[in-house]
């Protein structure tokens, strides 16, 4: 393909947009940890005893386990004691109560971003439960969620406000010593949201979480739980961006989705973790684990991640249709660019009768960028009936580049229909010359072709996230294709 | 299974195969060949470290060799007993060059090895052992994978050696017979199949395993196929162990410039039958064509493994294997394409379909893709499901009774892959079974 240094060199050197570092002083415990430290996060936060206890179970079993190896990414090895588990912004003693209370270093943080909190918040109707390094500080609209009994606040307040839904619930889909990562996070998170919808509401809002990764060597362990009783409908967005820095910085957040009867919920994320320079120096590791499970018959969990940051992604957004006729989607897009590396794909465990699946995964590798779906669909003998449908395609962008798919499908019974497919290709030439000959230059070209390529999930996404997720892809592709 | 009792299991199955070489060595093919007896030492080592392959391995997560593992299977001492002549030549096809191995070891009384072109020479590894073989021979008796290939390198019986030179077409079929008979227990052979092609020659071989036995044993076969610049191979593999054989069969090729193969893997029979087909596309231009047919029912257990590497531009892969399964049935499907770096041009396809008769088969597949290349053109598609449904009630509205429908649709799915068998015999003998195997009512043959 022919070359365009101009822009090749003008844009793959753009800079990452979200960098700078935001200079609080910061509640930090030391580096390590062990069994005191985890005692030591659960009194700060004036925990139950049940929970510090679930935390040292969650620790004992870590203790046990191995990093997992099977994933296509390759790293450095991590030292977990030379991470700090605790790091909270200094606030006044009982918290803010208004956004005038909140830190202005804070705020002035998310302005950078464009999340200007209140104007924002109003006009496009999102709530935010911002979250800066692990404790929150500020959240909106509270008044309006409550008036239709939606209970949307951080995890700590959950814990001191509503702690029987959270000992309900909690590790009821992710078990504290599922995996190695979930199992760290279960032992030191320090806080994340937690969301509950009663019977029959339709939340009014779209609920939306910022992440943000600050303070040096700390690493981020979120923990979120969206309970959506019968009935009820719930659209949950959550954005990530990270300041630039050198050290690799490990993110193992852990997402639990409950749907009850004829529940929907859907999850939308845009993740645009630091991905480390154009060699492949620094960056993100996003080790997460997501689950959702239908819990219920009829209901619904729907996951869509356009995952452009990072440099390593380890992540498997999953369904677990446990209730009859119940459904599960799972819509990506995954950017690789420079040294990046993606593991990633989703779970599709069918034990309930009709129940339906549909995964649509893009993968687009540049630079030498690794891209890997790697995905699972069970159907269990229970699972009469059972449908999935899988497509996940993959756009090559440089010789360099490799992009992987590893599908496994398990089927139990005859009744089910499983369907996957799978290609791998790059733009056409062809395609990039019609688009040329009819005076659109190159970049737009390929930009318009690779959105053309992700629209089946772009449209999945909230609104305001779509154009966000595009302008993002633009960006991060910028003069990839030489 | 606990690490320690493991490793105890490994060891005791690793001495007694030990007992089992120190006790057959002297009669087994190439004792008086040095570096053939040091590389069969040298293999017995190998397995005795790595052992049989657990579900705990990748390779493996699906298959579980812990029958093979749990029984002492020995080396047949007196091949011949028992052997029915009139069954084995039941099996026989007409004009072909045919060698027959019983129980592992050739039997030159029973092959039929017509006179063949100057340029080639067909000849079990009894009665010849070329020195080329060395190389690959000393290969496999270390290779890394898994204890299989290791252990018929050292126990191996006997095998072929087959080369065809430069430029020559072999016309007629090559036949290789495995007859298993189980004569004194249970018993294990090992064969070892060298297939090399020279530049711009041509040649089709069958590979036939048969059961004549009801009794338990153990095949596990290895074949190696180089094809040169420019030569057709066309390999047909025909499983028909008996109801209590366990097979294991790992077939290894290595293509250079502008080469062609085209496989065909039938597996059909064995409670427990594994195969392993690995494909490098060395040379540029290359091309491999992939079928295969699974039919289980019963507890039968059979697993596909094929690995297919893109090393240069311009290679061309395509892969067709369709399943069914029944009864109990279990099968596992693994389909690996690798493309290199700098491999563009690549061109790749595989498909999988399976189709699930009964509620408690089962089905696990997995059609994997690696690509590092970008100018490339690879797609896989797999299926798992049932009789089409539109299908049936349009024959149903027909006047066709339903399980005549099934059977029909059924026979129709499975017919896509033997009607592309071009040996008529073969594929006439593999529509047969396919009418025996369908369920309930036999099919009314003057449907089709």
């Amino acid at each position: 393909m022919a070359t365009h240094p101009y822009e090749v060199e003008a844009l793959i050197g753009k800079e990452y947009a979200a960098g700078f570092y935001t200079d609080l002083e910061a509640d930090t415990l030391p580096p390590g940890l062990d069994e005191e430290v985890i005692r030591h996060i659960s009194s700060k936060k004036n925990e139950p005893e049940w929970l510090c206890e679930w935390r040292l179970s969650a620790y004992r079993h870590w203790l046990t386990q191995k990093e997992p190896r099977w994933a296509t990414v390759v790293h450095p090895p991590i030292d977990y004691q030379g991470i700090s588990y605790y790091s909270a912004p200094k606030t006044k003693k009982d918290g803010p109560k208004s956004l005038d209370e909140v830190d202005p270093k804070l705020l002035e943080t998310y302005e950078k971003l464009g999340i200007p909190l209140h104007e924002r918040a109003i006009l496009a109707g999102v709530a935010v439960d911002a979250v800066f390094d692990s404790v929150s500080v500020a959240t909106t609209f509270k008044e309006r969620l409550a008036e239709a009994g939606v209970i949307f606040c951080s995890f700590s307040e959950a814990v001191r406000n509503h702690p029987d839904l959270v000992r309900r619930y909690l590790g009821s889909v992710v078990p504290a010593g599922d995996n190695f990562f979930a199992a760290l996070n279960s032992a030191v998170f320090t806080d994340g949201s937690f969301c509950y919808v009663p019977k029959g509401v339709r939340c009014p809002m779209e609920l939306s979480t910022y992440f943000r990764i600050n303070a040096a060597n700390t690493g981020q362990f979120e923990r979120t739980l969206i309970i959506a009783d019968e009935g009820s409908h719930v659209s949950y967005l959550e954005g990530c961006t990270a300041p630039m820095r050198d050290e690799n910085q490990l993110h193992a957040a852990v997402v639990e989705l409950v749907a009850l009867d004829n529940a929907r919920i859907k999850y939308s994320t845009v993740q645009n973790w630091y991905p480390g320079d154009e060699n492949g120096k620094g960056g993100i590791y996003n080790f997460v684990t997501k689950r959702g499970e239908c819990r219920g018959h009829n209901s619904k969990i729907s996951w869509t991640q356009i995952e452009t940051g990072s440099a390593i992604t380890w992540k498997y957004p999953s369904c677990v249709l446990r209730g009859d006729n119940s459904s599960g989607e799972f819509y990506s897009v995954a950017l690789t660019n420079h040294y990046q590396q993606a593991d990633t794909g989703t779970k599709m465990v069918h034990l309930g009768r009709n129940t339906r699946s549909t995964i649509i995964s893009k993968g687009i590798s540049a630079g030498r960028g690794r891209n890997a779906y790697r995905g699972l669909v069970r159907i269990a003998k229970s699972a009469a009936n059972a449908r999935n449908y899988t497509q996940c395609d993959s756009l090559l962008m440089s010789d360099r580049c490799a992009a992987h798919t590893f599908p496994y499908i398990e089927v139990k019974n005859p009744s089910a229909r499983v369907e996957h497919e799978a290609t791998t290709s790059k733009i056409s030439e062809d395609q990039l010359f019609y688009c040329r000959q009819r005076g659109i230059a190159a970049e737009d070209a390929i930009n318009m072709i690779v959105n053309g390529f992700c629209k089946e999930v772009f449209k999945e996404l909230p609104m305001e996230f779509a154009v966000e997720a595009q302008k993002l892809l633009s960006v991060s592709l910028a003069g990839a294709v030489g | 299974m606990a690490a320690a009792e493991r490793a105890g299991m490994t060891g005791t199955m690793a001495s007694h195969y030990a007992e089992e070489f120190a006790r057959a060595e002297g009669g087994l093919v190439g004792a008086d060949s040095g570096w053939f007896k040091a590389a069969r030492r040298r293999a017995l080592t190998h397995f005795g470290r790595i052992g049989f392959p657990t579900p705990k391995e990748e390779e493996w997560k699906y298959t579980s060799v812990a029958p093979i593992e749990s029984r002492s299977f020995r080396l047949a001492g007196h091949p011949r007993n028992g052997l029915d002549v009139a069954e084995l030549d039941r099996l026989r096809l007409i004009e072909a060059h045919e060698l027959v191995f019983v129980n592992g070891y050739y039997s030159a009384q029973l092959s039929r090895l017509a006179s063949l072109p100057a340029a080639v020479s067909v000849a079990p590894l009894s009665e010849a052992l070329p020195d080329s073989l060395q190389e690959h021979m000393e290969r496999q008796a270390e290779q890394p994978g898994n204890g299989f290939a290791a252990l018929n390198a050292a126990l191996l019986s006997d095998g072929v050696h087959i080369r065809v030179g430069s430029g020559v077409t072999l016309k007629t079929t090559l036949h290789l017979l495995f007859i298993s008979t189980a004569p004194d227990g249970p018993t294990a052979s090992f064969p070892r199949v060298f297939i090399e092609a020279g530049a711009n020659s041509r040649v089709l071989i069958i590979e036939h395993y048969a059961g004549l036995t009801p009794e338990e044993y153990f095949t596990d076969a290895l074949t190696e196929i180089n094809v040169g610049p420019g030569a057709t191979v066309e390999h047909y593999k025909w499983q028909m162990e008996g109801a209590r054989g366990y097979h294991i069969g790992q077939m290894l090729v290595h293509q250079q410039r502008e080469s062609r193969v085209t496989s065909y893997s039938v597996s059909l029979g064995a409670a427990l039958a594994r195969d392993d087909i690995a494909v490098s596309l060395a040379g540029e231009g290359a091309g491999a064509s992939l079928n295969g047919l699974y039919m289980a029912k019963g507890r039968q257990h059979v697993d596909h493994h094929t690995s297919i590497d893109h090393q240069q531009p311009h290679t061309t892969s395509a892969e067709y294997y369709k399943g069914v399964l029944a009864g109990h049935a279990r099968g596992v499907f693994d389909g690996k394409v690798v493309v290199r770096e700098g491999a563009q041009k690549a061109d790749a396809e595989l498909t999988n379909k399976n189709l699930l008769l009964s509620e408690h088969a089962e089905m696990d597949t997995k059609p994997e893709l690696q690509i590092y290349a970008d100018d490339v053109k690879c797609s896989h598609g797999a299926t798992v499901g049932q009789l089409d449904e539109d299908a049936l009630f349009y024959l149903r509205s027909r006047g066709i009774e339903y399980s005549q429908a099934t059977a029909l649709l059924t026979y129709a799915f499975a017919d896509d892959v033997v009607a592309r068998i071009a040996i008529e015999p073969m594929r006439h003998a593999i529509e047969r079974h396919l009418t025996a195997y369908l369920p309930r009512a036999a099919l009314d043959m003057e449907l089709l």
